[in-house]
């Protein structure tokens, strides 16, 4: 398939791999930011055919991740109302909530559908007169402007039965809290590329500057990410600080001009508390006054009732690239795809899906690297046990 | 590409998910049903239920077809429902003899549609060589249904002398699909509302018997045979493995896919490994002989795309089926806990 074979091919990855094995000379933490790059390096094992001195961790580019829990309840909340069909991407249903989530607020009589573009929920609105429709808008900037552009379609046709329950968050507030906390171990960035088609390049260059942190705008594809890596490297290496654009067949340095003014229109950055990250200044998008009218919040008012997380998830700290999701003593034992303490298992694009679905187990990891902590924790299942034990002393009389 | 799980294991209510022939599937009827209905015959969970009655080795299966929409590109509901259970009795090794049909109609639902429906059933069975010879027919009110919903059931008669099943693949078979993956998925998504999108891919709904007599008479040591319909090939592996309590290694690079499948599951955030198909098998032959059951699939119409796509492996401590990557990496290649959903970003 054009655009798509040319960016996996196997000879150009085994170049690349060589290219940065010959490069590095010292061990590097790289973050890729976005869950779509996260599940690009799982699934064609790239963190594996790296040298071992280059580490990955992932980036809290999963926007239905940092969601936080008392957005779901109210959504769950308003798809409980009568004459109120609630619409979302398919990847929000499974996020759970306080309680349930809104696959079961569906099972429990609401009437809660799948749409593929937020302008199929301006469609529904119109062709169900009788009913409210709530979009419940989630996303980083790479989805913002099409709701942007359902919200002002609803404003030029005059519907009253349209509005929006916004979840839409930026990517740099949230690199800025990553790369400024004191437990920060990244050191070098692969920025998502699909924001920055749309963004641009301007807003990175002051976290480079302010952090003296490369970052690498990059790509999805697995040549994309290597060639992420090798450039990151590169700066790494030579002590250099840059902000670099892999992803140049789609990022232009200005962005999308006019999803841009879209965006600037209709949405106003707020603060929002990040699930993992606290509250972040200007990090969300909220509707404009003159598009006040369209606030799901507003029009069935809805309390933001606090919400606590699930005690033992760690999903911030795997959110902020401090721990692994393997390393999380629940991972794979409490926390399953099927029984998800937080939304980084179940969501498509979460870090902790991604490792599960590649077959990762705990083990795996600890025996990668120098640090290697085999620690047991409370709530491993014993079962395990020699099965873990078999691996570890296999993978050392293997690697020393 | 995303699942849809189910959140809670202390759901009280029947999900979406527990209809995706996932792993919430897999425990809705090892909870539910076979604590209840279980017996040695139902508890094999095979395709058809093979038993010995009369003299004769019978296959018996039966299928609900719920498929939304009605029509999509290369079948209908009607087709759908013949094929479906033909295919359950040739996976077994069955010559289908006969089938039922019940009918479940919602009030309002144009009679003429019906007609159109039923028409497409009887081409199917007569393509086929079957008859529908017994019958059934209610109707609920509007609201309550989704205009037709179809449960056909099979009698089909295996042949003395064959034997296919899970607990007969070894380590170094081969595994076969009949031609590429994931053309009925995609061309139902394509027709749906809400996703509609422009493609030529078709339906490969088909009924396969004929392809399963030419595969089991060509003198190939067959083991196991599989219609991959529900969670696609990937499913359909994981459950053979573990049946089997042996592990298989795949070859991404060597698994067919039409383009505009892959084009529409790169569009929409699938793994074609997971879609379904209705007119495929996957079939697990004698490593050795794999070029002749190749060469037999391929002589066939329905098997003209036949391809090996990996082997079977002795079971070791990893995740039972495996993946290599066009990189020539392994990643484990697992069941999903739901159906796949499209991605936001």
């Amino acid at each position: 398939m054009r655009y798509v074979d040319e960016y996996r091919d196997a000879a150009l990855a085994r170049a690349l791999l060589d290219d940065i094995r010959r490069a590095v000379t010292r061990p590097w933490t790289i973050m890729e930011v976005c869950g779509g790059q996260t599940h690009t390096i799982l699934r064609y094992g790239l963190d594996e055919l790296l040298p071992d001195t280059i580490e990955l961790v992932h980036g809290p580019g999963c926007p239905v991740c940092v969601t936080p829990i008392a957005l779901i309840d109210q959504a769950i909340a308003v798809a409980a109302l009568p004459a109120v069909t609630l619409c979302s991407f398919g990847d929000m249903l499974r996020v759970p909530g306080s309680g349930g989530d809104l696959f079961t607020a569906r099972a429990r009589g609401g009437d809660v559908r799948v749409v593929y573009s937020p302008l199929d929920a301006v469609a529904l609105a119109r062709r169900l007169p009788e009913r409210q429709v709530v979009f419940f808008g989630v996303g980083f900037e790479t989805t913002a402007p099409t709701t942007a552009m359902a919200v002002r379609h609803a404003a030029d046709l005059g519907l009253t039965n349209f509005s929006l329950l916004a979840a839409h968050v930026r990517v740099p507030p949230a690199l800025e809290a990553i790369l400024g906390a004191p437990d920060n171990r990244v050191q070098g960035v692969l920025a998502a590329g699909h924001v920055c088609a749309v963004m641009g390049l301007d807003e990175y260059r002051p976290l480079v500057e302010r952090f003296r942190v490369p970052i690498v705008v990059t790509g999805f594809e697995p040549l994309d990410l290597l060639q992420g890596v090798a450039l990151c490297v590169r700066q790494l290496e030579a002590g250099r600080v840059a902000l670099e654009n892999q992803y140049a067949r789609s990022v232009r340095p200005d962005g999308n001009r006019a999803a841009r003014a879209l965006l600037a229109e209709v949405f106003a950055p707020v603060a929002r508390r990040w699930r993992g990250l606290a509250e972040l200044p200007e990090s969300a998008l909220e509707l404009r006054p003159a598009f006040a009218r369209f606030d799901a919040t507003r029009r069935f008012a809805l309390e933001a009732a606090p919400a606590a997380e699930p005690p033992d998830c760690r999903a911030g700290e795997v959110l902020r690239g401090v721990l692994k999701p393997p390393q999380c003593p629940a991972f794979g034992t409490r926390c399953t795809p099927e029984r998800p303490l937080g939304a980084p298992m179940v969501s498509s694009e979460g870090a902790c899906a991604a490792y599960h679905r590649a077959g990762r187990r705990r083990e795996e990891v600890h025996h990668r690297g120098a640090e290697a902590p085999r620690r047991m924790e409370e709530g491993f299942s014993v079962a395990e046990t020699p099965r873990f034990c078999a691996s570890v002393v296999k993978s050392g009389s293997a690697g020393g | 590409m995303a699942e849809c799980p189910l959140p809670d294991d202390g759901a009280d209510t029947v999900l979406l998910g527990h209809g995706s022939g996932g792993r919430m599937s897999a425990r809705l009827i090892g909870e539910v049903f076979l604590p209840a209905l279980g017996n040695p015959i139902l508890d094999r969970l095979g395709d058809s239920a093979v038993f010995d009655a009369g003299g004769l080795r019978l296959a018996f299966t039966t299928d609900a077809f719920v498929v939304h929409p009605l029509r999509f590109p290369g079948g209908d509901l009607g087709s759908l429902a013949v094929h479906g259970t033909i295919n359950d009795l040739a996976v077994a090794g069955a010559r289908p003899l006969v089938l039922s049909a019940a009918f479940i109609l919602e009030e309002g639902y144009p009679l003429a549609e019906l007609r159109g429906l039923v028409a497409s059933m009887r081409a199917a069975a007569r393509d086929a060589e079957v008859h529908v010879v017994a019958a059934d027919t209610k109707v609920v009110e509007r609201g309550k249904g989704d205009g037709v919903y179809v449960t056909t059931s099979g009698i089909g008669i295996v042949p003395r002398g064959v034997e296919l099943g899970p607990e007969c693949i070894r380590p170094g078979d081969a595994v076969l699909v009949s031609g590429p993956l994931g053309d009925h998925g995609i061309a139902v998504l394509s027709a749906r509302e809400g996703i509609a999108f422009d493609t030529d891919v078709v339906s490969d709904s088909a009924a396969l018997h004929h392809l399963v007599g030419a595969l089991l008479t060509s003198g190939a040591a067959v083991r196991c045979l599989r219609d991959p319909t529900r969670g696609g090939v990937a499913t359909v592996a994981n459950e053979l493995a573990r049946a089997a309590g042996v592990a298989m290694r795949l070859d991404e690079t060597a698994v067919p896919v039409r383009p505009g499948v892959r084009a529409a599951c790169e569009m929409l955030g699938l793994d074609p490994l997971y879609v379904a198909c209705e007119g495929r098998l996957l079939a697990v032959v004698a490593g050795a002989d794999a070029e002749r059951a190749l060469a037999a699939l391929r002589a066939h119409p329905l098997g003209a795309g036949a391809a090996r796509i990996g082997d079977v492996d002795a079971a070791d401590d990893g995740p039972p089926v495996r993946l290599r990557t066009p990189f020539g990496s392994l990643r484990a290649l697992d069941v999903l806990p739901g159906a796949q959903l499209p991605r936001i970003c």
